[in-house]
């Protein structure tokens, strides 16, 4: 898990926290890894965050999130969106992976394991229900782009799959 | 415009994920299959997405006022830039993505370069672009080969496709004056170099997938300098509705 050039002062990290991404309400911001600095330069607090997908729709709400929860903390706020270096799932932390997969979407695999479990038809993504691994693709792509949809055959549960971006 | 041949070589890559997100986007609700219908406006979802972060580079570097949404809206015909092959029709799902297959290989390939390129913008934008286009590759690779290699009616369809479409290849690979002059400056990619290894790679995957390599050799060309298919208009007149018939309304 790396977390480079992520520069985010301490008294702002609670209220960071409370944001949480759009399309999956159980996930923090923070712990999506979107928000790349957070410093306060003469009363304004300057936040910069990056894209998971260019095409996220959920940026711009996350952007007036963030300006909410700071107004609501008595700061005043400006967003930036910055585009280098580009988001990988590797800045998902710990904690954000776990609740991804208390939420029922199986958390990313490795890049090989990626491309073995969407390319070539490996039954080794976990299914969030049962934990068993006989799980089969049904689209490369889910209800976000940044998803895919697996059935587990053991269940039966029909899960996402949180794609490896690196 | 000071920076007049950046923000037209800009627009010339732009242009391409714009008018092919547009393309796929026509899938919302008409795929073949939810799956598919899903995954076709996925991609078009990440190709306006990368259309944004291009224009509103564009949109500072002309720094007259317009916006991002004028670049995309407000243009006429003529001053798309994007090339034939991503305006043509989804005539079915063949060419949808026979067409997609056709350019994610050569997006792919271009991104590659574009990481390197000196602007640090275009660097950045295209860094963040592979990342998404390599999915979309592996996806149209996918389709191309289970069609091709899947039944005597989805070969012979695929096959269509891709021998109607092939004529739209080569101009991927024309420069004009405004990308030569970024070539020149470290800023743009040289697209000439790109075409050995293309054909390379496209050849490869119609082998894999059964199907036969076009033999053709008449290629057109055009939509780099404006002049389009017939097809064009069409999708701009949709594409452009609610900006022409409410003028500046917002969303």
């Amino acid at each position: 898990m790396t977390s480079i050039e992520q520069n985010i002062e301490h008294r702002l990290i609670s209220i960071l926290e409370q944001v949480s991404d759009p399309e999956i309400p159980v996930l923090s911001i923070m712990d999506m890894g979107v928000v790349r600095s957070a410093i306060i330069e003469e009363g304004v607090v300057k936040v910069e965050i990056t894209p998971t997908y260019s095409g996220c729709p959920a940026m711009d709400v996350i952007g007036d999130d963030i300006k909410k929860a700071l107004k609501d903390a008595g700061y005043k706020s400006e967003i930036d969106l910055i585009l280098h270096p580009a988001w990988t799932t590797d800045w998902i932390t710990p904690r954000g992976r776990k609740a991804l997969e208390d939420y029922g979407i199986a958390a990313p695999l490795e890049a090989d394991a990626d491309k073995d479990a969407l390319f070539n038809g490996k039954r080794i993504v976990k299914c969030t229900n049962c934990s068993s691994q006989n799980t089969r693709l049904v689209s490369q792509f889910g209800s976000t782009a940044c998803k895919a949809q697996f059935q587990c055959d053991d269940c039966q549960e029909p899960f996402d799959y949180f794609k490896c971006l690196k | 415009m000071k920076n007049e041949n950046l923000y037209n070589c800009i627009l010339g890559i732009a242009d391409n994920s714009l008018i092919l997100g547009q393309r796929m986007g026509e899938l919302c609700g008409h795929g073949p299959s939810l799956e598919t219908d899903i995954a076709c406006t996925n991609i078009s979802l990440d190709l306006f997405g990368q259309v944004r972060s291009y224009f509103q580079y564009a949109a500072k570097l002309a720094g007259d006022g317009r916006t991002e949404d004028d670049i995309a809206m407000l243009r006429k015909e003529r001053e798309y830039k994007n090339v034939l092959l991503v305006e043509q029709p989804n005539t079915d799902f063949a060419y949808t993505l026979g067409r997609q297959f056709l350019f994610d290989v050569y997006h792919l390939m271009f991104l590659s370069e574009l990481q390197k390129s000196t602007d640090l913008t275009l660097a950045a934008i295209a860094n963040k672009c592979i990342k998404e286009v390599s999915y979309h590759e592996r996806f149209s690779s996918d389709w191309v080969k289970r069609l091709g290699d899947g039944t005597e009616e989805s070969h012979q369809k695929m096959q269509n496709a891709i021998d109607d479409l092939w004529t739209y290849t080569d101009e991927l690979f024309h420069q004009t004056e405004a990308d030569k002059a970024m070539v020149e400056e470290g800023i743009g990619v040289d697209v000439t170099k790109l075409k050995d290894n293309y054909y390379k790679n496209v050849k490869s995957l119609l082998d894999e997938a059964t199907l036969k390599v076009p033999e053709s050799k008449y290629f057109q060309k055009g939509g780099k300098e404006g002049v389009h298919t017939e097809h064009l208009g069409y999708l701009l007149s949709d594409l452009q509705y609610m900006q022409r018939t409410y003028p500046n309304m917002e969303w």
